[in-house]
């Protein structure tokens, strides 16, 4: 025992020897714990640097099926949705229209009134919900009835012959589009 | 003697004044000591005084808290992305290993680590015992570290099913049913193992909680009482000391045994890091319970074990594989009361080292008798490779994600009844999923559907499709136009929503 507590005293006597170990140990210490956090922190921060739960590309169909249209047609989509490890494959409605340049425009089907299924009227030549008869025009803008704003457009592009779209669901019975999922 | 060079050049001089100014620096550290004591906390913990000095044998322990700390944070981040269930385990470990940044790399370190620190608990364990370190009043130290021992196995079998791949399961299929072979008792504790008779998802919940939260639990507290003991008994020092009464010359545990100490977690954890980068560790294909072809083999350091365990059939059984590792287990575990004699040197000890040696050579053969016989046995060996080749392809996959239960619901409702999968189609044009979710999920706007069949029957839900109720109607539900046959069809995908 007696060898323990002498060396205790004497390892006190060099103070600044072990205070200058002691900033170089915490120094290295440092600098490899930073190293090995540069992982940790990537690993971490990875549904930030990536789109984790994003909604893919959904075929409409060949752009020379929509060429010559001059009344929106209805087509039904397969939208694919990820959600980090896990997707969701579902069937959604749409409608395709041609804007006056030439470009296409895909309307979801969904009234922003109370999300009933909008259909076309080809005889009044507007679309019309039939839950509580809003009405809009073929390129969506509304014409009448309870719906706050009009028919909500998709992203969409054409990418090779064929037309995609992103679908989206928008919050209902607000005047602003806002996605919602 | 690079260590002689270094304390030259760290003697005194003017590069050794704090960088923080003295007096501020006492100012603050006074302040926190005077509500932490970490002063008094540190001496103690820093002069710890070593008989003999420093040496790079005693690097073992603290390697072994080092690995442990890196065990449990690499697998605190595992668990950001990990979901243990058997529907979902293989796809999210998947998901690490192919999607997220550094996935595999962090999976790797930490696979890679149960083997570093089953290496290092036998590298400890034959120090200790070389050394006669558990001589002189250090029978529960001894003790402690046989617990510890016992929970580091535990933590390598019960993460060694978490990924839930092939291998995983075959394993734990083979390690569950070792238990099973104790008389009376073994088939409950089987059955507590698994959550039920056979392997499934409750067997995977449980081992997730004995990995993650009991088994680390316990090894907290075993390691406080273990490091607790070994001060109370202070270091053992050299073969030629006195395990009692220290009497050669002390050095303070900080700084030289700090240095070594931390100079091996760094070549440890550069070691560990050159693997993980050049060899991801490895997932297999998903489990498949029916695959009665696969080859169970066990993770290397169990491999003695699984060879051993071959040559008890039947009624032998039991004694083979829980009499004989069980004596062998109690004698390891009281060797400090066996074992009284002061003498610490190996050569003067005969009977203890020649068994130590024994059985270490035997692990050593039963594991190359094992390798020896997968080898030899023509349809094993290319099972093996097989299986080797499969896990191969599997890795070079892109990563697929998981269809979602209600994607699922209603592919499967396609395959059923054709009518009802044209309901479906009914149900999404006329934006029912809109207000009920996909696939009758329900949303705040409108009720579930799944499970209407029960309340009620194809007539009442078509006449309530046509003309809702008063409180459908308040809801906002609208009055459904549609031909009979829409109407049969989409009556029929609402009641096989279940």
């Amino acid at each position: 025992m007696s060898g323990r507590e002498i060396n205790i005293s004497a390892s006190q006597s060099e103070p600044s020897r072990r205070s200058y170990v002691g900033w170089l140990m915490g120094l290295c210490s440092a600098g490899v714990g930073a190293a090995l956090s540069v992982p940790l922190i990537r690993f971490a921060l990875y549904p930030l640097t990536t789109n984790t739960t994003e909604t893919k590309w959904s075929d409409v169909g060949p752009v020379s099926d929509f060429g010559a249209i001059t009344t929106p047609v209805q087509r039904s989509v397969t939208v694919e949705q990820l959600d980090g490890w896990r997707k969701t494959i579902s069937e959604k409605v749409v409608y395709v229209t041609k804007e006056a340049t030439g470009r296409f425009r895909v309307l979801s089907a969904i009234c922003p009134h109370l999300g009933c299924s909008v259909q076309w009227a080809g005889s009044k030549h507007q679309f019309v919900c039939p839950c509580h008869g809003a009405s809009f025009e073929t390129d969506g803008t509304r014409t009448g009835g309870p719906a706050p704003r009009g028919m909500d457009s998709l992203e969409s592009t054409v990418q090779g012959d064929r037309l995609v779209v992103r679908y989206h669901y928008f919050r209902q019975l607000v005047p602003e589009k806002e996605i919602i999922g | 003697m690079i260590w002689k060079g270094y304390t030259e050049i760290m003697s005194d001089s003017p590069r050794d004044r704090p960088i923080v100014p003295r007096a501020r620096r006492t100012a603050l550290f006074g302040w926190f000591d005077r509500r932490t004591g970490l002063d008094s906390v540190l001496r103690k913990a820093l002069d710890e005084p070593i008989p003999g000095g420093a040496r790079f044998a005693y690097v073992f322990g603290s390697a072994l808290l080092f690995i442990f700390i890196s065990q449990v944070i690499t697998g605190i981040f595992l668990a950001l992305y990990y979901v243990p269930s058997a529907d979902h385990a293989h796809t999210t470990v998947a998901y690490i290993t192919k999607e997220v940044t550094s996935g595999s790399f962090l999976r790797s370190i930490h696979a890679y680590g149960s083997s570093a620190m089953v290496i290092l608990l036998l590298l400890h364990v034959t120090q200790t015992f070389l050394y006669g370190s558990y001589k002189g009043r250090r029978e529960l130290l001894w003790l402690s570290g046989c617990v510890l021992f016992a929970l580091v196995l535990c933590m390598a079998f019960t993460g060694y099913l978490l990924p839930w791949d092939q291998k995983a399961y075959f394993a734990t299929a083979v390690g569950t049913n070792i238990p099973g072979e104790v008389p009376l008792i073994g088939p409950w504790i089987k059955s507590l193992m698994r959550g039920g008779v056979e392997m499934g998802t409750l067997t995977l919940s449980r081992f997730f909680v004995a990995h993650v939260l009991m088994i680390p639990a316990a090894i907290f507290g075993f390691i406080a009482l273990h490091v607790y003991l070994f001060r109370m008994a202070g270091s053992a020092g050299p073969i030629d000391e006195d395990p009692v009464s220290p009497t050669q010359p002390s050095e303070p545990f900080y700084p030289r045994q700090v240095v070594i100490d931390a100079l091996f977690a760094l070549a440890i954890i550069i070691v560990l890091g050159l693997f993980a980068h050049f060899m991801p560790f490895e997932l297999g294909p998903k489990a498949n319970p029916a695959d009665t072809r696969y080859l169970p083999r066990p993770e290397w350091y169990y491999i003695p074990v699984f060879q051993w365990l071959k040559y008890w059939p039947g009624s032998l059984a039991f004694l083979g594989v829980v009499v004989i590792p069980g004596v062998v287990a109690f004698l390891f575990a009281s060797l400090p009361f066996l074992d009284r004699r002061m003498e610490r040197r190996p050569w003067k000890r005969p009977v203890a080292v020649g068994t130590y040696v024994f059985i270490f050579l035997a692990l050593f053969g039963l594991g190359a008798v094992s390798y020896r016989d997968d080898h030899n046995n023509p349809g094993y060996a290319a099972q093996l490779i097989a299986q080797q080749k499969a896990a191969e392809e599997f890795m070079h996959q892109p990563f697929e994600p998981e269809l979602s239960q209600a994607s699922l619901a209603s592919a499967n409702s396609a395959l059923a009844d054709p009518i009802a999968a044209r309901g479906e189609k009914v149900y999404q044009a006329q934006s029912c999923n809109a207000c009920h979710g996909d696939g009758g999920s329900g949303t705040p706007a409108a009720p579930k559907l799944i499970g209407i069949h029960a309340r009620f029957s194809a007539d009442q839900l078509t006449a309530l499709l046509r003309s809702p109720s008063a409180k459908m109607t308040a809801g906002g539900m609208s009055p459904l136009e549609l031909s009979a046959d829409d109407m049969a069809a989409l009556v029929a995908y609402l009641r096989s929503l279940k």
